[in-house]
């Protein structure tokens, strides 16, 4: 019985991570538009790259946040949390 | 003292060893005293040893020592940078001195505004110690950069840089912004305050814990193809992971020195964005004058 719960554990928390990671999507298509459009703005103004690069960059930094929310939850549930359910479950068993 | 004399050139010898001298320290630690690991495995940083304080015990990890290493490298690359500087220059190492401070000088004075002028040593310490620590893992020590406590340590410092200067008008004030733009927002503007150090330290420590995780997957799935496929050879060529050449060292360009150097900057700018917007630059200025007004009254009387 206990494998079969720590088996279950662990196969949650990996895919608990996989679904966290859907998270990626959202940053993946923000920075695609904020590159595209700083891409037309360079195009249309090519003296203002420098500015332009900067900023876009700024943008990226801003907008890539939820995505590294998600990372850092799938890391956790990957690496920490594994080892804390099962603590829980051995405590809860008296072993 | 003339720039070609014998001590001068001692000197020098003496700041070069100095900041290489704790890589090499940082290295030999690593070599001595973490186990070496068998494949692929991503672990946090290796704890050295245990201080016992009366609050529980502090963890002398990796991640401390690699940064102190760092902070010592840096502080004797500075002192090489500005030795032997004179205001006529002719040294090679007074014009990179001089680019550095007038770079940072300028980057501040763009992005927070003349009453910020001062803040030009802090944001190249920032973006000094956030790129050197995160180039550390070059020469194949952790960087202190993936470790969430180094990196929200730095965002603490930035929270309370933050709170210091939206409290420059009193702490009535402080309170009364919370309540804008009406009062029952209260709850999400402090959840907002909050969320700054937080999302600051999540976004550096991601970028570059992530950038790690990758090129150790990478290395890891290379070296198993190549166990697959070139089994069949006798001898050392069968067990020599082959295909492990090349494609991880440009994955290291894009996700050691390319994101390692960007994650600095941003961190930089986001710390120099924050501080010059929490500054009520307005209202500070009403004060002051109403102050004066009021101390001018009370001179007449």
């Amino acid at each position: 019985m206990l494998e079969i719960a720590i088996g279950i554990i662990l196969g949650c928390c990996a895919l608990g991570a996989g679904a966290a990671m859907i998270a990626g999507i959202g940053p993946g298509i923000g920075e695609g538009n904020a590159v595209a459009k700083a891409c037309e703005a360079i195009g249309r103004q090519p003296e203002c790259k420098g500015d332009v690069t900067t900023t876009m960059l700024m943008g990226c930094a801003i907008a890539e946040t939820t995505g590294l929310y998600a990372l850092v939850i799938a890391i956790l549930l990957i690496f920490v949390a594994p080892g804390t359910f099962v603590d829980i479950l051995m405590r809860t068993l008296g072993r | 003292m003339s720039q070609t004399s014998r001590r001068f050139r001692l000197v020098d010898i003496c700041y070069i060893l100095g900041m290489i001298l704790p890589i090499v320290f940082g290295i030999a630690l690593k070599v001595l005293f973490i186990p070496a690991s068998e494949g692929i495995s991503i672990t946090g940083a290796a704890v050295f040893f245990t201080l016992p304080l009366p609050l529980g015990g502090l963890p002398i990890s990796e991640a401390q020592v690699n940064s102190w290493l760092v902070i010592i490298s840096v502080f004797f690359l500075c002192l090489y940078l500005t030795h032997g500087i004179t205001a006529k220059g002719g040294l090679c190492r007074q014009i990179v001195a001089e680019w550095i401070v007038e770079k940072t000088q300028n980057l501040v004075r763009a992005n927070m505004g003349e009453y910020f002028r001062g803040f030009g040593p802090f944001i190249a310490a920032i973006l000094g110690l956030s790129a050197f620590s995160s180039l550390l893992s070059l020469v194949g020590l952790y960087p202190p950069t993936s470790d969430l406590n180094v990196v929200a340590g730095w965002a603490i410092i930035v929270f309370i840089l933050i709170t210091y200067y939206k409290m420059k008008c009193g702490p009535v004030h402080y309170l009364k912004s919370f309540g804008e733009p009406v009062a029952p927002l209260a709850i999400l503007n402090v959840i907002s305050e909050v969320a700054t150090p937080v999302s600051m330290a999540f976004r550096h420590y991601g970028n570059i814990l992530s950038g790690t995780v990758v090129s150790v997957l990478v290395a890891a799935a290379l070296s198993g193809l190549s166990s697959l496929l070139l089994s069949w050879i006798p001898g050392f060529l069968g067990s020599f992971p082959l295909f492990r050449i090349g494609l991880p060292a440009i994955l290291s360009i894009y996700f050691d020195i390319f994101s390692g150097c960007l994650q600095a900057f941003i961190f930089a700018m986001l710390t120099m964005l924050y501080v010059a917007g929490a500054f009520p630059a307005e209202d500070y200025m009403k004060r002051k004058e109403r102050r004066k007004k009021a101390a001018e009254q009370a001179n007449e009387q």
